[in-house]
This record gives structure tokens, sequence and C-alpha cells, in this order.
């Protein structure tokens, strides 16, 4: 049996420290050796298991195949690499030891939280070690009086809300697999959520990390204080999808519960009233907490899941919430229901209670998920648009689907113009996984050529790296490259992501050569 | 990479002896490349050499040591439905205690998946199959409609009929489903037992220390036996007082009628007192709850034959069920005979569509006898199997609630479970002790006076854990408070007998059958400050 306790270890965050090494000289950093595609059997990573055990200890380390498949995907599932070793970290020093073995010997590692993450930002390397962070999850301290809460990275979201609610207090930032991700991977993939409109993205809430750097070097990122001289390299760190280290603590800023929560879900028989809707409440001067919009294909899967009683033969619906104190709330919300009214709104109902409020946002939450109800497989993808634009971006995407004769339900941050189309297909049919992502990209092409973006919140990962081209410019993308190889190198930390074409530190896009003189060559990496 | 070199498996005991060559270190299979799809790593794994892969989702049946033959397997369409979102994570007792993959739900789907891939098991991939508790608190988790319950029923049959499982293992595995489905060997048991807990015996070896020498697994049968009082047998036909609503049977379980008489004596009392005329059919053996849910398949096809017999001869519109492990079971009874010959299928659904919980049914009946004041704080514990397979969690707060007095505490982490999980509590010790305190800290946690459940194995677990954590709570079943409501017993001697012990009776001990004309108030008890004697009609 493994060993089921967990040693949690406990340190206080008093003090604001600037970027320091609690490791090494800068000499001995190891990871200097290059990586080639062509050691790609497993062998190397596999080699590293044992004094991986030695290191961490047998029980965290898993190489048995049959354990090794189950950790082959996240919540991207058509993606599948099996990696050749598991590191179950149980503690900070756990990552720092996997993390510079894996250096030494020039073996790439990749971090997971609960695998929820729907880019593919923990898809293994398969001569990699994967370093899985569900059991760093302690919360270490929670300080009402600042509003902070410092919790361990496999902590999840949900639970930190469920720390701070005592002092009437919550974190903002509410995917909608809250339940279960992992505030790790919040950090990586710069998580957003219903609420992102009003309240902002991981980015905006959180205050430090702890890092380990891609050579075992142990970091500290910005802390309690609302602000830190020098460059926002906390800042480069979230949303880098663990391209730059592994956060082992996380320190994030609780918001005040709001005096008074409303929501109401409206219907209406047109795509374009909803939409016009939204700019609408926008334009008037109010702020929602969240104003979330689903398609009649989504309506469908969500009540065939949980049966959230959304209006008979909407089009579309607005999940709509405001929050603050009850007088303003109250007027706002009034306001709103004239606005959809004018919007030709056939059915308007408020929750009247804590139980109707949670039925209407378990029908918005699960509606991913639920999907899988109205088809055998279906493919997430995550887009901008100026909210404005909605009306028209989804006729196109109606037209592109048409035309592929492929289904797409829509569930949508519509405060934000943050598309989720659903991508549906039958995984057993020959080529309709590839013509759901080709008619995925056509969207995330639409959204770029409307002035928007690829991804709002579920990061590049593996699965939309090829789109980083269409977004950015050459030099754009040699500029964030560069950034990462300060951090990475070696490129070791989760390679293979984000970036469209494979490429070494130091080299130019076109120009194979090496570019920067503090970096040989021949350091390399591919992703 | 073998199972004799696996971190946590010292032993390194194959689950299959005659398991395929090739899954050694060297003979791995190369790591697909980066990007590779389910289809590509199922053809690396053949390239390596290490076994035939029929392609994605196609089960390799027949293949020579791979996980199923072509009897009854796994569905493969419902591996499809997972969609890998993660979502039942938080719901999996093992994944909240280990944080591993491979013991959740998404992770035991996969190790499937790859089962029906061709793959054959390992060691560890049964033993994380094993380690399921079978709560189904994933499938009430899961947005997708995943029927993990069917997946992992299917998974158990085969690993119990084509897996060797170490010795230690298989006899303690013997013993178990040797002893608790079979009411008359239980009841053989009684005396000793009884005679053991009532000696000083118990005290002894305690003292002595022997019982710490007992194997755990043992150690925790010993622990968990109920404090026994008298068993009364039930009259085989008690009628409804006043106008008869419903001619309803009464199963009467294994464990719940050997160890619980008074569960099933209480039952029987609000039923008559609701309107029902109940049968207790004679010689109705085990439901074969237990055997299923192991994946003892050929035991639980008897078992259930023999029961829809049973109750097709007694004539009754509706089968009740107090114990939610039995109840859930009786409902599947369709899909466990779909490939019995005859009318075998159309007969087990026949008699599946006449099962309610004991809840349930009162709930659909709607109350008519009236209640006395409760006056008591309670914690309902949601039973696995009424919550997650049977989707009945409001009716038995509704009935709570229906009686004056009665205040509801909600637990904390409702949804996981308390770690009895039929027999998982004796195969599996530390786990399920893990998740044991956990739940009896949940119940503390409410400040409750009583705990109500509504299955016998959740009982013995938290009040087992809570015995060992030196705190004392009275537990009773649903019924039980219902019954005390209804007869006027005083909420102190309610919870004085509660505390005692499941198998101690509610009403001192009669000769004949149970009352059945209520209100049968036995009056206050001196110092108890007594109760309101007027009955206040419920809602």
């Amino acid at each position: 049996m493994l060993a089921r306790t967990r040693a949690s270890f406990h340190h206080s965050i008093g003090t604001y420290r600037q970027v320091e090494s609690v490791s090494s000289t800068r000499q001995d950093r190891p990871g200097r050796r290059p990586l080639r595609e062509d050691a790609n059997d497993g062998a190397r990573a596999g080699a590293l298991a044992d004094r991986l055990r030695a290191a961490v200890g047998a029980a965290k380390v898993l190489t048995d195949p049959a354990q090794l498949r189950t950790y082959a995907c996240d919540g991207l599932a058509t993606v599948r690499v099996t990696p050749s070793v598991v590191v179950l970290a149980e503690r900070r020093e756990d990552v720092v030891a996997a993390v510079r073995l894996c250096a030494g010997a020039g073996v790439p590692f990749v971090a997971r939280g609960s695998g929820t993450g729907l880019s593919g930002g923990a898809v293994p390397v398969a001569d990699g070690v994967l370093i899985v962070l569900s059991r760093l999850r302690a919360v270490r301290s929670v300080d009402p009086g600042n509003a902070r809460v410092v919790v361990e990275p496999g902590v999840i979201n949900l639970w930190v809300t469920r720390e701070a609610a005592p002092y009437g207090q919550a974190y903002a930032p509410d995917p909608s697999s809250q339940q279960v991700c992992s505030i790790g991977g919040n950090v990586a993939e710069n998580a957003g959520g219903a609420h992102c409109l009003k309240y902002g993205f991981t980015v905006n809430h959180v205050m430090g990390a702890e890092v380990v750097l891609p050579d075992g070097e142990v970091v500290h990122l910005g802390g309690i204080a609302p602000e830190h001289p020098g460059f926002d390299l906390l800042g480069a760190f979230v949303g880098s999808e663990g391209t730059l280290g592994i956060a082992t603590e996380v320190t994030v800023r609780t918001v005040q519960a709001p005096e008074s929560v409303r929501t109401m879900l409206v219907g209406f028989h047109s795509v374009a009233d909803a939409a016009g809707t939204v700019s609408d409440i926008i334009a008037g001067g109010i702020l929602p907490a969240a104003v979330e919009m689903m398609d009649a294909l989504a309506i469908e899967a969500a009540e065939a899941a949980v049966r959230c009683g959304y209006p008979q033969g909407a089009v579309a619906v607005l999940v709509i919430e405001l929050d603050g104190p009850r007088v303003e709330v109250d007027e706002q919300f009034l306001q709103v229901e004239r606005i959809a009214a004018a919007r030709h709104a056939f059915e308007t109902r408020i929750a009247r209670d804590e139980d109707e409020r949670a039925l209407m946002w378990k029908g918005r939450k699960s509606a991913f998920a639920a999907v899988g109800r109205i088809s055998p497989a279906y493919y997430v993808q995550d887009g901008v648009i100026p909210r404005t634009k909605l009306p028209e971006v989804l006729d196109e995407v109606g037209r592109l689907a048409d035309a592929a004769g492929i289904r797409v339900a829509n569930v949508f941050h519509a405060g934000d113009g943050n598309l989720h189309p659903l991508i549906l297909f039958d995984d057993k049919v020959e080529g309709a996984a590839h013509a759901a992502e080709q008619l995925g990209f056509a969207i995330l092409d639409l959204c770029v050529a409307s002035g928007g973006s690829i991804t709002g919140e579920h990061g590049v990962g593996v699965e939309k790296k090829s789109r980083m081209a269409v977004q950015f410019s050459a030099d754009d993308l040699d500029t964030m490259h560069r950034l990462r190889c300060a951090f990475d190198p070696a490129g070791l930390a989760n390679p293979g992501k984000q970036f469209p074409t494979p490429r070494l530190c130091g080299e130019r896009p076109g120009v194979r050569t090496a570019a920067s003189e503090d970096h040989d060559p021949a350091l390399g990496e591919v992703f | 990479m073998t199972a004799a070199t696996a971190p946590d498996d010292p032993g390194g005991q194959k689950a299959r002896p005659d398991g395929p060559p090739g899954s050694g270190e060297g003979a791995r299979p190369p790591a697909p490349p980066l990007g590779a799809t389910v289809a590509a790593s199922a053809d690396a794994a053949t390239a390596g050499g290490a076994r035939p892969t029929i392609g994605l989702g196609m089960p390799g049946f027949g293949a020579p040591g791979g996980a199923f033959d072509a009897h009854q397997p796994p569905d493969a369409a419902l591996v499809g439905d997972c969609v890998h979102c993660g979502f039942c994570l938080p719901s999996c007792p093992t994944y909240v205690l280990w944080g591993e993959e491979m013991d959740s739900p998404r992770g035991r789907i996969d190790l499937i998946k790859g089962g029906l891939e061709g793959e054959a098991f390992d060691a560890a991939a049964v033993r994380h199959l094993d380690q399921c508790l079978g709560c189904m608190a994933c499938v009430t988790a899961c947005p997708s409609g995943v029927q993990y319950d069917r997946l992992i029923e299917a998974t158990r049959a085969q690993l119990e009929r084509r897996t060797t499982r170490p010795r230690r293992e298989r006899l303690l595995r013997a013993l178990v489903y040797g002893l608790f489905p079979h009411p008359r060997r239980l009841r053989v048991l009684r005396g000793p037992l009884r005679a053991y807990q009532s000696s000083g015996l118990r005290t002894l070896l305690a003292r002595t220390g022997l019982l710490r020498r007992l194997p755990a697994a043992l150690r925790a049968m010993e622990a968990l036996a109920p404090r026994l009082g008298p068993a009364p047998a039930l009259p085989a036909r008690i009628p409804a007082s006043g106008t008869r609503r419903r001619t309803v049977g009464l199963l009467t379980g294994c464990v719940q009628g050997t160890f619980f008489p008074d569960v099933n004596a209480a039952t029987v009392r609000v039923l008559t007192a609701e309107g029902c005329d109940v049968v207790v059919p004679r010689r109705q053996g085990c439901c074969g709850a237990l055997s299923a849910h192991a994946g003892r398949a050929p035991e639980a096809v008897r078992f259930a034959r023999h029961a829809i017999e049973t109750f097709e001869a007694s004539g009754v519109d509706t089968v009740v069920v107090n114990a939610a492990g039995c109840g859930s079971h009786l409902k599947e009874y369709a899909h466990l005979l779909r490939d019995e010959g005859g009318d075998w299928p159309a007969r087990a659904g026949a008699l599946a569509a006449k099962v309610r919980d004991i809840t349930e049914l009162l709930d659909e009946l709607g109350p008519v006898a009236p209640r006395h004041p409760l006056p008591v704080t309670v914690a309902y514990q949601d039973a696995c199997h009424l919550a997650h397979a049977q989707a009945v969690r409001d009716q038995p707060r509704r009935l709570l609630r229906g009686v004056p007095g009665v205040e509801l505490r909600e637990l904390p982490e409702a949804e996981i479970c308390c770690g009895s999980a039929g027999t998982y509590n004796l195969l599996h010790p530390e786990p399920a002790r893990e998740l044991g305190e956990r739940k009896a800290r949940a119940v503390l946690s409410t400040g409750a006076r009583l705990m109500v459940t509504a299955n016998p194995g959740c009982w013995m677990q938290v009040a087992t854990t809570l015995a060992g954590m030196g705190e004392r709570m009275p537990v009773a079943h649903t019924v039980q408070v219902l019954d005390a409501a209804i007869r006027g017993v005083p909420v102190e001697r309610l919870l004085a007998q509660a505390l005692d012990g499941p198998g101690t009776p509610l009403a001192p001990p009669s000769s004949g059958p149970p009352r059945t004309s209520p209100p049968a108030a036995t009056g206050p008890l001196p110092g108890t400050g007594g109760a309101d004697p007027s009955p206040q009609a419920s809602s």
C-alpha cells in the first residue's frame, strides 16, 4: 500500500521577499543538455525513476503501466501521451527534488493538478516526468484582515471560498469546474469564470507565488503587499501554462462577499435579442457580476443533465447576476428587466432563494460535460470577440457549422464576449475528430478576424498552439520565446505547449542559428 | 515496471499469473509521440509486442490474458460516455483520501477502457478497481450521465471470474461471502456473539491485547458487530390498522434482520399505522446485493431468482425495503437477469418496478397516523445506496421534518461515503477506517443529538468509529424515529435505546406480534419530563 499519510508543512508568509535564491549558486545549475526528439523513447525519464524514488520516497513514484495510463490526458481527452514516470508530490521538497533530478538529466517535466484543463496544458511528455500536485492541498493560512489566503497548489478553487466564507469573503475567479479544478492549474492557465466580467481573471487575484524554477531553484514572486516595484514577474508567471516553473504555494486575494446577490434567467426567441440585451445592459452603465448565454442546443443538454428548468422553447437564455449593495442591486435589477423586455424577452424568472439560484447556475456550469448526453463526443473551443459583435459572429459560427455539417452548441460568458462553442462529433466516425478540430480552428480564426483572441480562459496548451501564429506575428512570438528562455533555457518545463513551432532557445524564427551570446546554441528545446 | 517492481506492491503478486509476457521493463512499448491520439497509443502498444489490440473502443475479447472475456464485459459505449471532465473526483472517497488519478472514477474508467482495448490488468490495476467502494457518488456528480455503477459491476464480475487473488484475500472473501448473505448462518452466529458480548470475554480479550492481534479484517468484523438484543420473529402477515391503503411485502434483509431486528419491527409498526397490510414472506433469503456488488455474479443471480419467486408468491403490490443497499440492488434486477433464459428478464423487471425504499413509500402514501412531538436535533446521514443509487434524498428528510420538534441538521461532505460500503470495511479496513473517522467528525460537527441513517452498514460503521473515538452517539433508522413519533415514545427513551445499539428494541420486550395499534404510547418515563400526550397531525 502506498503511504497514505501526507506530511503537511507549514510556514508563514509574513513578509514580502524579493526574488531570492534558496538553492545553489548559478554555476552548478543543472540542465544544460540538449533535448532531441530522437531520444523520445521513455528511456531517459524511466532511468530517472530509481533516483526519484530515493529522493522523494518509493510510494510517491509511479511507473506501473496501468497507473501511468490514467495520467495520459487531462480535460482534453483527445490528446493522450503516457508519461514515463509520475511523481505524486506531497510537499514542496518533493517538487524541488523531482525538478532538480529532471534538470540534471535533461528530462522534461510537466506539472499537473486536478487534470481538468481543456487545452491540454497538463498533457505529459512521453519521455518525461509528470509531477502531480493534487496531494499538495493544505490551506496554509487565512488572513481575513488583509483579505489573503495562502494555499498549496493542489487546493481546489472552491475550497478557497469555503475557507474565506466564515469571514464574509470569497475567492472571485470561478471557472465552471470550480469544485474540482485546483489553484495551481488556475494560476498556470490564468483561469476565468462567469464572474470575471466584474471581478477580473485569476491574474487579478494572485498576489504571490512560491515557484520552483525549471532548474530547481525556489523563488518567491510577489507577496501579500498589494504592489511591488520592478518587473512584474508574477504577472509573467500567471498564465505561463507551466512553462516557467511550478508553483508550490499561492497567495490569493479574497473579496468581500456582496451584501446582495440576485440572479435572473431570461428566455429569448432569438440569439440577436439575447446578445443585444447584453450590450444594452453594459451600455446602460450596469456592470453585472455575470452575464452568461446558452443557445438551444446547450439548453437541451443542460436540461438532460440536471433538469434545471430553463424556459421552454427558448432559442437563447441569459443568466444574469447582479451583486453589490442591496439598494443598488434592486434598482439595477429592475433596469435589467426593462432592458430585456425591450429586447423581446418572453420569460424572465427571478431566483427567489439560494436553491433556485443554485439550479440556474447548475444548468450553466454543467453545460460542457452535459453535452456528453446529446453527443458521443464533443470539443470545447474558447475564443473571445468584442461583445458588440456577438450576433454577427454567432451567425457566422452557425454558417461555418452548417457548411461542415457539424452541430455546435454555444455556451459563453456573454458579458466578456468569451465564446465557448461546443463542437459535437462522433468519435467512432473516421475523421470526425479532425473535422471538429478544423471547425474549431475556423471559429478561432473568425474570432481573431473580428478583433478578438484565440483564448479567453482555457489557455493555449497543445490544443491551440497552431493558432498562436494566427493571433501573433513572428516578432511577438519571438519576444514571448525570449522571456520563456530567461526562465527555462534548457526548455524542460512543459515543452510542446503554447508555442506554434519547435524552436531552440536563442534561435530566431527562420534563422536557425544562435542569436543571443549568453546562450549556447546547443542548448535546446523542442516546443 | 513489472508489478513486482511497483513500489506499492511489495509482495509483487501478479494478479494474473498467466498474464501475457511483455509487460516487463525491457519490453515496455515505446511511448507514443506528443500529440498522439488514443488510437496511436494503442498502436504503439501493439508495436511493442505487448498484446493484440483491435482498435479504439473495440474490445479485444478472447485475447489470451486480456482483461475481459465475452461474457457480459463492461459496455464500451458506457466507457465512451466519459468525457474526462473530472467532475467526479471530489465526490470519490478514495480520491479524496489519496489524490491519485487511478483511484478516482475517471481513472478507473480509463483502466476499464484499457481492458476493453485488449490490455491485461496487472496487480496494480486490479487493486485500484478493488479499492472502489461502489458508493456511486460519482454517478450523482457526473454531468455526462456516465453509468459507472454498471461499468464497475461488470468489471468486478470479470475480475472475480478471471483473477486469482492472493491466498489470504481469497480466504477472507470466502469467509465474508459464506456468511453475510446467509441469514440462517448469521442467526447461528447471533447466540455465541451475544454470549461473547455479555460475558465479559470481550473486555478480557481487549485487556490482554489479544484483540489487537487479530488480523485487521477479523478485528473489523469483531468491532462492527452491533450489540445484540432479542430478535422476535415477525408474523407472516400483519394487518393494517384502520383502512387498508396498500399490501406490501417486507424484505427483511440478512444483516438488518439478524442484527437490527427492531428496525424491521419498527418498519412493520409504521407501515401498519399508515394503513398497509404487511406480508413477511418466509425463507426469503438474501437479495444478492453483497454478492453483486463484489462481482460474484452467478451467486447474485441465484439469490435474485429465489427472491423473485418468493415475492411473486406473496402476491404483494409493493416490495418494501429498509436497507438502502438491498433496495438499490432489487431495483437493478432486470439488468442483472438480462441474459437469463425464459421469462426471467420480464419477471425481474416486474419485481424491480414494485420495489420502494420504506421512506419512498411512506412519502408517496402521505401520513395518516398522527405524530407525537420529538424535540430532538437530528443529523441525517445519506446512505450512498439510497442517495446516490436510488436518488432518495428528499423523502426521508420530508418524513423527519414531518415529526413536530425534529430539527434536521445537514452533514458537511454529505456525499462522501462513510467507508462501510457493503463489505468494504471488512476487505479494506484501513481506508474504511479513515473514511469512517471523517464521517464521524462530520456527524459530530452538526452538534445533533441523534444520527439517523437508512442502512445497517452505515450505522455499524459510524457507531463503531464514534465509539473508537471515545464518543457515544445515539443512532437510529429513519423508521425508528417515525415509529417513536407515532407511538409517542418520549425522546429521552428513544435516545437511550438508540445509544444502546441497533439490536435493542425500542418497545419493551413483548412476546407475540409487534404492536400495531397506534398510538400505543408507552407513557413518559419518570424523570424525562414526559412527552406531550396529544398527538399532532403532521404536515
